[in-house]
């Protein structure tokens, strides 16, 4: 049995002009140990499936459909409490894009660390200040910043202060939601490194959601490539990165500029990403497809398996190729 | 008064110079009140956000200028433009110290030297249509560019949409900016700085907003506008792998200064900074069988308060001995075009292209 399984996941966001459907039948399984990407750009919805398996949405976010089975038992449907006392923190938690404003400016952060122990085990203050104390330096603090307010830190240092909330009650799955965008490229590899230790070493999973390939190619096993609320392209890194079959995918890793190939014109998809209060019947991509037919607008295509654990939505996906 | 005539007034200093705009040891400190009681006793601190800076760039070219955040290259850009004016040294455009200009010829030279801001969601009026944003330049300065009528104004929008991509133009210009996508309205502002027929375009991160799918349309038209129209631009980027495959040539910043200067290809290939090396070891790549990231600096940028003695990065370069704690070592060249500013280059690159080379998987296992 899968450690999590995603199955027709959909959630709506509901506005004036109707609702935003940001999640769209998405399924995927997550392994124990392992790290899933899930990759696309702004818009996509891929920060939304985040909030999605956790229930952490804004008020006008409503699951429609779908189950999130943690080992076998379906948490999209049990009650709030249980969700907040049992799976939030000590089965999954979350690293959030916005380090910066996350941690409470008028706390210490050790002591921030604490009570996120305290209220989710039944510990004491002493034992819960020593974990706290041995978090920090597991994730490159000195313990004697156990007493520094988040203004003392640096961006970096205070990304690590999330990153050790986070392990603090060994959670069994880790959702980093663009854990390094706000970063500086030298402090970026310094988190990325550290994170890819601490899961490997604690054998945690890992769904790290970025819109950054590279960081997809740095840190993960397997790779959802989310477009318009709906995974395109599911597959190992290597399948996705070698072998990619959806013309989107395709035309993603064409426009990444990379540190080692010569120096070149870089290629673009033209276009916008869809309007998803009003998607359109076909697939999602045709509009700017450059392969698209009037198969495409009419139809939407499935995912389907095109090569063992790969899967592509496309209704070319068999002569599709880089 | 022309941007010609300001020219022809003030005599060009340097003779015998291809560049169109050159910067000599430029400086812009700031000074800044710290905290309450500094503000009632009146203490300042100096933050010195570009400190002895010089480049020239030349027709034709891209010159990137790369740094993490704080590093001052988006001032040297701002200050290049006069938006600010520089503590100390110069800015020759077309040989012409520009520092020395009063505020009414500095006005009249705007229309030579354009900026393309980094956000084009705030920096287009929402309200004025695309038509409205780039003739409003046009309009300002209809004397300057010797336009007389009406037509001559939508001809000229017409054909700065045109290089840009934004084709047919008629079609584009009656449109407002909520119906662009992000790439569209970063070729508007394009546009706008375009139609003034400028010589230079200060481009201040122009596709770090824009999401990768989109950010090839705006750099290609950069390099189309270099190579047809023989444009001159200063990209500033914290992305070395955008930059290598957009600029010519390139300038490392590490706290207000150069820390290295060359050809892109010279940086990226064989970087000689201890800092630049870092920056490169940092990038990932998208590959998942190819390098993986490596940490070849510890901590963070340092504030511009309090700029270490000797050379700036000694606190955090691995290869730092003591002369780098007293003494700052000054851009030399080394080969071609490449300039570095380190005591011990030679030893940080072979340390460099040996850590680097042991990370890559052999071809056999592939």
């Amino acid at each position: 049995m899968a450690l999590l399984e995603v199955k027709d996941l959909k959630m709506h966001y509901e506005t004036r002009d109707g609702p935003v459907h940001a999640v769209d039948d998405i399924s995927f399984v997550l392994e124990k140990g392992k790290v899933l990407g899930l990759a696309g750009e702004s818009g996509s919805g891929k920060s939304s499936i985040a909030i999605t398996l956790l229930r952490l949405l804004p008020g006008n976010g409503k699951i429609i459909q779908g189950g999130v089975f943690l080992d076998g038992e379906d948490i999209a449907n049990i009650p709030e409490s249980t969700l907040r006392k049992d799976i939030r923190w000590k089965r999954i938690s979350l690293i959030s894009q916005a380090a910066m404003n996350a941690l409470n400016p008028v706390f210490r952060i050790g002591d921030q660390i604490r009570e996120a122990i305290i209220t989710h085990s039944e510990v004491d203050k002493e034992s819960a200040e020593a974990n706290a104390r041995e978090l920090l330096e597991e994730v490159g603090i000195p313990a004697d910043r156990y007493s520094s307010y988040p203004h003392e830190l640096s961006g970096g240092m205070r990304q690590r202060t999330m990153i050790a909330m986070a392990l603090a009650l060994n959670p069994d799955i880790v959702i980093a939601d663009e854990p390094t965008t706000a970063l500086d490229v030298i402090v970026q590899a310094q988190i990325l490194v550290l994170l890819r230790g601490l899961q490997r070493s604690k054998k945690m999973a890992m769904i790290l959601i970025t819109h950054d390939l590279s960081l997809v190619a740095e840190m993960c096993d397997n790779v959802a490539i989310i477009y318009g609320g709906q995974i395109v392209e599911f597959g190992s890194a290597s399948q996705l990165f070698h072998n990619p079959r959806h013309p989107y995918t395709i035309g993603l890793i064409k426009s990444f500029p990379s540190l080692e190939a010569k120096k070149s014109r870089l290629s673009s998809i033209p276009g916008s990403p869809p309007d998803l209060v009003h998607p359109p019947i076909g697939c999602r991509f045709a509009a700017r497809c450059p392969y698209a037919t009037s198969k495409c607008t009419g139809q939407d295509p499935h995912l389907d398996e095109v090569e063992r654990g790969h899967f592509a939505k496309c209704w070319y996906a068999g002569e599709m190729h880089l | 008064m022309t941007s010609e005539e300001v020219l022809e007034e003030s005599p060009p200093s340097t003779v015998g110079d291809t560049s169109v705009i050159k910067v000599e040891n430029l400086k812009k400190i700031y000074e800044a009140k710290l905290g309450f009681f500094s503000t009632i006793r009146g203490k300042k601190v100096k933050i010195r956000a570009v400190d002895g800076i010089s480049f020239s760039i030349n027709k034709g070219e891209i010159f990137g200028l790369a740094g993490e955040s704080g590093c001052g290259k988006s001032t040297v850009g701002r200050t290049m433009l006069q938006l600010t004016k520089p503590t100390g040294g110069s800015v020759y455009f077309k040989g012409h110290d520009i520092t020395k200009l009063s505020k009414s010829e500095t006005r009249s030279l705007r229309s030579k030297i354009q900026i393309v801001f980094q956000d084009p969601y705030e920096s287009i009026n929402p309200r004025m249509s695309v038509f409205d944003v780039v003739a409003e330049g046009v309009k300002i300065n209809r004397k300057a560019l010797g336009v007389k009528s009406e037509e001559e104004t939508q001809d000229m929008v017409q054909k700065a949409l045109f290089l840009v991509q934004l084709i047919p133009p008629e079609q584009f210009m009656p449109r407002y900016p909520h119906e662009l996508s992000g790439g569209q309205r970063q070729r508007v502002a394009i546009a706008r700085a375009l139609v003034l027929q400028p010589d230079f375009i200060f481009a201040d991160e122009p596709v770090s907003m824009l999401d990768v799918s989109i950010r090839a349309e705006v750099l290609n038209v950069m390099t189309d506008l270099k190579n047809k129209l023989g444009l001159s631009f200063l990209f500033v980027t914290h992305d070395l792998a955008l930059a290598k495959h957009v600029t010519d040539k390139l300038g490392i910043m590490y706290l207000g200064k150069i820390v290295e200067i060359g050809t892109s290809e010279e940086i990226i290939d064989k970087p000689f900074h201890p800092y630049s090396q870092a920056l490169i070891a940092a990038i990932p790549v998208p590959d998942p069988d190819g390098r993986k990231v490596k940490v070849f600096a510890g901590g963070e940028v340092p504030n511009a308060i309090n700029v270490p003695s000797g050379c700036r990065f000694h606190p955090r370069c691995p290869y730092a001995k003591e002369l780098c704690k007293t003494t700052e070592p000054e851009l030399s060249l080394i080969e071609g075009e490449h300039s570095v500013a380190c005591h011990y280059y030679e030893e940080a690159y072979s340390t460099y292209r040996a850590r680097m080379e042991a990370n890559k998987p052999s071809p056999l296992t592939t």
